[in-house]
């Protein structure tokens, strides 16, 4: 999937993973996408209620090796 | 019809290293929610307002949640040092996993705009100085506060 930044998450525990995946879409025009890489398995559901409450979609999450990958796009 | 923002109150009175995160944590991800917070911080909370967050302790002394490597009796927690290694181990172990540390909470609260309050009378009281607390906070009273919790989605005590 194509995104427009990226942000390294790993390593990082609750609340880390989504205060900086908010940082991170501050910075990005409406429709951009941004991938962040968590290892902090608490995240796949914070990643999920992120978007819900924010209303900027999940467009996926995945899981590669140890690391989980989530796509976001700034509504 | 348009959404207003949710609103958080909490009130802090724990000055402790383990009961120090619960408020910080829970405001930070509720601002990166979108939530309106403030954090009323009282007695042995207003420790957390403080300039220097490295003397937050945490006791094994009367702490029998606490987990321990190997058991302690309560005769060994009561004794000099074990207070500081307890302290250590903790800050040790939070490090490692990769949780923020109390000074990054508290200046993401800031940076989200969380409205931190510290209690007036609990600073008459202990006859702190203003000067020993970091700059933008507010300076407040419980029927401040109240009028703000009364309004609000989710009021926490801690």
């Amino acid at each position: 999937m194509n995104f427009d930044k990226e942000l390294d998450a790993r390593g990082l525990s609750c609340p880390l993973p989504i205060l900086k995946t908010k940082k991170a879409l501050n910075d990005l025009a409406s429709g951009q996408v941004l991938k962040v890489v968590a290892t902090d398995p608490g995240s796949v559901k914070d990643m999920q209620a992120f978007a819900n409450q924010t209303g900027n979609p999940l467009l996926s999450t995945a899981e590669e090796n140890k690391d989980f990958v989530f796509f976001l796009k700034k509504k | 019809m348009e959404n207003q923002p949710k609103k958080m109150a909490i009130i802090a009175s724990k000055g402790t290293l383990d009961m120090a995160y619960p408020p910080l944590i829970l405001a930070t991800t509720a601002a990166a929610l979108g939530y309106e917070v403030q954090i009323f911080f009282t007695f042995y909370g207003l420790q957390l307002l403080r300039r220097d967050l490295s003397h937050i302790k945490i006791s094994p002394l009367a702490n029998p949640a606490m987990p321990m490597p190997v058991p302690m009796p309560v005769m060994v927690s009561m004794l000099p040092g074990m207070e500081s290694m307890a302290t250590m181990m903790m800050k040790q172990k939070i490090k490692k996993h990769g949780v923020a540390s109390l000074d990054e909470l508290r200046s993401l609260c800031l940076e989200a705009d969380v409205k931190l309050i510290a209690c007036q009378m609990t600073i008459d009281l202990f006859e702190f100085d203003k000067s020993e607390f970091i700059d933008g906070i507010d300076y407040g009273g419980a029927a401040t506060f109240l009028e703000f919790a009364g309004q609000a989605d989710i009021t926490l005590f801690i």
